[in-house]
C-alpha cells in the first residue's frame, strides 16, 4: 500500500515550518468556524493535524489509484466524441477517487463546502498528485480557477459555480488562441453584450486548452470593439451545459498524454462577466497566471520526485562489471546532485507558497476590516516576495524536472530509452513545464524586476542575518561571497544603460539569484533539522561553480560583442 | 420505488497477514498480533463500499459499523466514519475474549437485534481465520435469509433487493425479501478512500473507554459533541445469554497447528517441448488454476 505522502519526510517537514503557525490563523481569521462547520479546527495544531490526516488520504490516491494508472492513461489518452472529450479510463477513475475524497476546492471558504484549506497543504497535494501522473495534475490543478472566481466574481458567480467546484466539476481556463500565445494582448475571442438576453455571447476560436472541455471555463475575450491592446479584454466564465462551445480536437502530444489540449469553437456563448471589464488580462488573468505558475511549480517538483526515485531504485538493481551501478562515482555524483536539485527547488516551492499564503490570508481579512498598518506592510512585503519568487519558482522547478528526468532516464541507459520503465514517460511529460504557464524565458523577464529593484538582494540579505550553527558557517561565508560577486554582476549589466543588454543577461543573473536563494534555503532548513546539511551542501557546491561561469561571461562580455550574437537576426531564411 | 435504509456493517479488525513474516506465529502456535499491523479486514471494506452505494442512490439511508475487539478496535469504527458511515458499535468485554466464530456471531447477533436495520452486510470472511462463518451464522440467528457472495446490488425496489453472486464457475442473480444478510466477496468495487471533511469531522471520535485511558486535549471538546462519541457495549449492554460469550460459549478448539513447508518432490519438470507445456496448459484450465 503505497502512499506518497507518508513515504516523503521532505512534505512533514515543510508542512511544519515555523510560519505555519501563524499562516494558520490567518487563514482561519482566528478560528471563527469551529462552531459554524463540523470540520472546522479548533486551533491551530487542530488544523496542521487534519492537513498532515487530508495529505495522508491524497498520498494513499496517488500511490494506489494514479500512479498505477498513469501508464494506460499515457498509452489510451483522452478522444473526442461529439464535439466533446471523453477521457481514459484510468483518469476517470482518478476523478472519481478524488471526488468521493473531497479534494476539489480544497482551498475554497467552508461557506461553499471547500476545505479552507492554506496554500501550502494545497500546493503540497499538487506536488504529490503529479508525482503519479503529472499529465492528470492538470485536470485536478485546473480547480485553481475557483480561487480566481472567490477572489474576483460577484457574489452570483460565487454562489452558482464555486459548490459545483466543490462536487467535482472540472474547470479550464481559456487564454491562447492561434495567433495569442506568450502574448495574450493579441486575444481576438469576440464578447458582445447581447441586451435581449442579458448575457455576453462569445464568439472565436481557442486552442491549446487543456482540459477544454471543463464543466466550468475561465475564458479571455475582446469585450471592447475596436481595440487591439489588454485594456480591450474582459474575462468571462462559461457554463458547459449551455452546450455552446465545441470541442473541434485534440492535440497529438508529446507528453501529458492524459491531459487534454483542446482546440474550441464559440458559437454565441452565453457568459458572464467576471469581475470588471476591461481588466481581464491586467488583473484577473495575472492573477489567476500566478497561481498558475505556482502550480506548475508544485507539478514540476513531483516530476522530479518521480525522477529521482526511479533513477534511485534502478541504479541499486541494475549490476554491472559486478557490482550495482549506483557504486560508480560518475552515477551517484549524478544522483546526489539530482537529490539536491529537488531539495533546492521544493524549499524554494514552500518558501513561495507561504508568502502567497500570508498576502492572500490578509487580502480576505481585509474584506472584514481594516488592517493595521504593521499587518497591511506584512502584506505589502508578503505580495512582493510573493510576485518575485513566483517565476523563479516556476523558472527553477521546470528547468530542474527537465534535468532530472534526463538524468534519470540516462541512469537507466538503454531500458531508459524502451517503454517498460516509468522513466520515458516521465521524460516527456516534464518537457512541457518550461513552457506552458509562460516560457521559462518569460519567467526571467517577469524575475528581472526584481534583480534590478533590488528586492533579491535585499531578500538574500535577509536570509544571511538568519542565525546559523557554528558547524554551518563555512556555507555562509561562501554564500557571502558569492553573493559579493553577483552584486557585482548585477552592477556592470545594469550600468550599461541598454535595455536590449539588460534583456541578454538576463537569465543568467536570474539565475545567478536563484542559486544564492535556494543554498540559503537549504541552509536554513538544515538549521531545522540536520539532515538538509548535505543537500545544502551538495547543492552550495553545484551553485557556487554554475554562478562562477555566468560571473565569468558576464565579466569578459563587451557591451559590442551583443552583434556577435545579434547577426544571425540578419541571416535570410530560405522559405 | 426506493427508500431509506438502515444498514448494519459488519467489519473485524485483523492483523495484516498478508505480509507475513517469520515472527508471524508465537510459539504456541497462536497469532502474533503485535508483529503485524491492525488492519481493516479487506473484505469488510467491499462491504461497507456496498453499502455506501446503497446510500449514494438511495437518500436517508444510514450505514452503522459493528466490530467486535478489544479497546483498539474503535480503529475500525472511526475508518469507517472517515469513509462515510454514520455511527457505529463496538462491542468490547472481557466476557466476549476467545470467541470462535459460533460465540462471535452470537453476540454479534444480539447486538444487531438492539440496532435492528433493515440490512446486514459483512465481508465473506476474515483474513486472520478465513472461517466465512460469521456472516452466515448470524444470518441464522437472526432467522434472516443471506445471499453470500456477493459482488454487486443491481436494485432495490419494493422492499427488495437484486444481488450478483460471483461463484466459482460463473455469476448467479438473486433476489431476498429485506431483511436479510449479504456477505461480500473481493471481486465486488473496492472500497472508496477516506473522505477530507468526514475525517477532520470525526478524526477526534472516541469510546468512553477511550476518553478514561487517555489524556487528551481534546476531551472535553469530544464530549460536547454527540457524534464523536462512538458507542461501546458490554456484555451487559446486549441481551444475551452469557454462556454463550466468549471461550465459553465456544466449542472449537485448536488441537494443533503446524507449519506446511512446500516440498519440492510436490513440483515438476518439464522440457522445452511444445506438447508439455501444451498439456500443463490444460491441466492447469481443467483444475482451474487459470482460466
Amino acid at each position: 500500500m503505497a502512499n506518497f505522502y507518508s513515504d516523503n519526510k521532505d512534505l512533514k517537514f515543510h508542512l511544519e515550518h515555523p510560519l505555519m503557525k501563524k499562516i494558520v490563523e490567518l487563514k482561519e481569521k482566528g478560528f471563527i468556524d469551529k462552531d459554524k462547520y463540523d470540520y472546522a479546527p479548533v486551533n491551530h495544531e487542530d488544523a496542521l493535524d487534519s492537513y498532515d490526516k487530508v495529505l495522508e488520504i491524497i498520498g494513499d490516491i496517488c500511490g494506489n489509484i494514479i500512479a498505477p494508472n498513469a501508464e494506460s492513461v499515457d498509452h489510451e489518452g483522452p478522444e473526442v466524441i461529439n464535439g466533446h472529450v471523453k477521457y481514459a479510463r484510468g483518469t476517470q477513475e482518478n476523478h472519481e477517487a478524488l471526488i468521493k475524497a473531497g479534494l476539489y476546492g480544497m482551498s475554497l471558504p467552508r461557506e461553499y463546502g471547500g476545505l479552507n484549506f492554506s496554500m501550502v497543504p494545497y500546493v503540497m497535494a499538487a506536488e504529490l498528485v503529479s508525482r503519479a501522473d503529472a499529465g492528470f495534475g492538470n485536470i485536478w490543478g485546473l480547480q485553481d480557477c475557483a480561487e480566481t472566481i472567490h477572489e474576483f466574481a460577484s457574489k452570483d458567480i460565487k454562489d452558482e459555480y464555486l459548490p459545483r467546484v466543490v462536487k467535482g466539476e472540472t474547470c479550464s481556463m481559456d487564454l491562447t488562441e492561434p495567433d495569442a500565445g506568450s502574448d495574450l494582448q493579441s486575444v481576438m475571442l469576440k464578447a458582445t453584450w447581447n441586451e435581449e438576453r442579458g448575457v455576453w455571447l462569445l464568439n472565436g476560436v481557442k486552442r491549446f486548452i487543456t482540459n477544454g472541455d471543463a464543466d466550468i471555463k475561465l475564458v479571455l475575450a475582446r469585450s471592447e470593439e475596436g481595440t487591439k491592446d489588454a485594456r480591450g479584454l474582459s474575462y468571462f466564465v462559461y457554463d458547459k451545459r449551455c452546450e455552446c462551445v465545441k470541442v473541434r480536437r485534440i492535440e497529438n502530444k508529446l507528453g501529458i498524454k492524459g491531459s487534454p489540449t483542446c482546440e474550441l469553437v464559440f458559437t454565441n456563448a452565453p457568459a458572464k462577466l467576471v469581475g470588471e471589464r476591461k481588466l481581464g488580462l491586467i488583473k484577473y488573468v495575472m492573477s489567476l497566471m500566478n497561481g498558475a505558475r505556482l502550480g506548475v511549480g508544485a507539478q514540476s517538483v513531483g516530476i522530479c520526485e518521480a525522477a529521482c526515485r526511479e533513477a534511485q531504485k534502478y541504479a541499486n538493481e541494475r549490476a554491472q562489471f559486478g557490482k550495482i551501478i549506483i557504486n560508480f562515482p560518475a552515477v551517484y555524483e549524478l544522483l546526489t546532485v539530482m537529490k539536491a536539485k529537488l531539495h533546492g527547488s521544493r524549499s524554494l516551492l514552500y518558501e513561495t507558497s507561504r508568502y502567497v499564503d500570508l498576502y492572500k490570508a490578509y487580502g480576505f481579512i481585509a474584506e472584514d476590516r481594516k488592517l493595521t498598518a504593521e499587518e497591511r506592510t506584512e502584506q505589502k512585503n508578503a505580495q512582493k516576495a510573493a510576485d518575485f519568487f513566483t517565476p523563479l519558482v516556476k523558472l527553477f522547478s521546470s528547468e530542474y524536472s527537465n534535468q532530472l528526468a534526463y538524468d534519470s532516464l540516462q541512469i537507466h541507459g538503454g531500458s531508459g530509452f524502451m517503454k517498460d520503465y516509468p522513466i520515458e514517460r516521465i521524460y516527456r511529460d516534464a518537457r512541457i513545464t518550461t513552457i506552458y504557464e509562460g516560457t521559462s524565458q518569460l519567467q526571467v523577464v517577469a524575475a528581472i524586476r526584481g534583480i534590478t529593484t533590488g528586492l533579491a538582494l535585499s531578500k538574500i540579505r535577509e536570509y544571511e542575518s538568519s542565525p546559523f550553527k557554528p558547524e554551518h558557517e563555512y556555507m555562509q561565508k561562501q554564500l557571502v561571497e558569492m553573493t559579493n560577486a553577483y552584486e557585482e554582476a548585477v552592477t556592470k549589466v545594469t550600468s550599461v544603460a541598454d535595455v536590449e543588454y539588460v534583456d541578454f543577461h538576463a537569465r543568467r543573473l536570474v539565475e545567478m539569484a536563484g542559486h544564492i536563494i535556494m543554498s540559503y534555503l537549504l541552509l536554513i532548513d538544515a538549521q531545522r533539522n540536520d539532515d538538509y546539511a548535505l543537500s545544502a551542501d551538495v547543492f552550495l557546491k553545484y551553485a557556487a561553480s554554475e554562478n562562477n561561469l555566468r560571473y565569468s561571461y558576464i565579466m569578459n562580455f563587451d557591451a559590442k560583442d551583443l552583434g556577435l550574437f545579434k547577426h544571425i537576426t540578419k541571416e535570410s531564411v530560405p522559405v | 420505488m426506493t427508500r431509506s435504509l438502515k444498514i448494519v456493517v459488519l467489519a473485524k479488525q485483523v492483523p495484516d497477514t498478508r505480509n507475513v513474516g517469520k515472527d508471524a506465529m508465537t510459539e504456541q502456535g497462536t497469532v502474533n498480533r503485535a508483529a503485524l499491523p491492525a488492519i481493516f479486514n479487506p473484505e469488510d471494506l467491499h462491504a461497507l463500499e456496498l453499502a455506501l452505494r446503497l446510500k449514494d442512490n438511495n437518500p436517508g439511508t444510514t450505514i452503522n459499523l459493528l466490530t467486535m475487539g478489544p479497546s483498539r478496535a474503535a480503529d475500525i469504527v472511526r475508518e469507517g466514519l472517515f469513509r462515510g458511515a454514520d455511527g457505529g458499535v463496538l462491542l468490547t468485554d472481557r466476557k466476549f475474549a476467545g470467541a470462535d466464530t459460533l460465540a462471535t456471531s452470537y453476540a454479534i447477533s444480539c447486538a444487531i437485534n438492539k440496532l435492528n436495520p433493515d440490512l446486514i452486510i459483512a465481508g465473506r470472511q476474515a483474513i486472520d481465520g478465513d472461517t466465512a462463518q460469521v456472516g452466515p451464522q448470524v444470518a441464522e440467528k437472526l432467522g434472516l435469509p443471506q445471499i453470500t457472495y456477493a459482488e454487486e446490488v443491481l436494485s432495490y425496489e419494493n422492499n427488495e433487493i437484486t444481488v450478483r453472486r460471483r461463484l466459482e464457475h460463473g455469476v448467479e442473480t438473486v433476489k431476498g425479501k429485506l431483511p436479510l444478510v449479504i456477505t461480500v466477496n473481493a471481486s465486488a468495487p473496492t472500497c472508496r478512500p477516506r473522505n477530507a471533511k468526514q475525517l477532520m469531522k470525526y478524526k477526534h471520535a472516541k469510546t468512553l473507554s477511550e476518553i478514561n485511558s487517555q489524556n487528551n486535549d481534546y476531551t472535553e471538546f469530544c464530549q460536547s459533541k454527540d457524534y464523536l462519541n462512538i458507542t461501546e457495549w458490554g456484555a451487559n449492554d446486549i441481551d444475551g445469554d452469557e454462556e454463550q460469550f466468549g471461550l465459553k460459549g465456544s466449542p472449537t478448539k485448536v488441537k494443533k497447528i503446524e507449519n506446511v513447508v512446500f516440498q519440492a518432490k510436490e513440483s515438476k519438470k518439464l522440457s522445452e517441448a511444445d506438447p508439455e507445456i501444451e498439456s500443463l496448459m490444460k491441466e492447469l484450465i481443467a483444475n482451474h488454476t487459470i482460466g
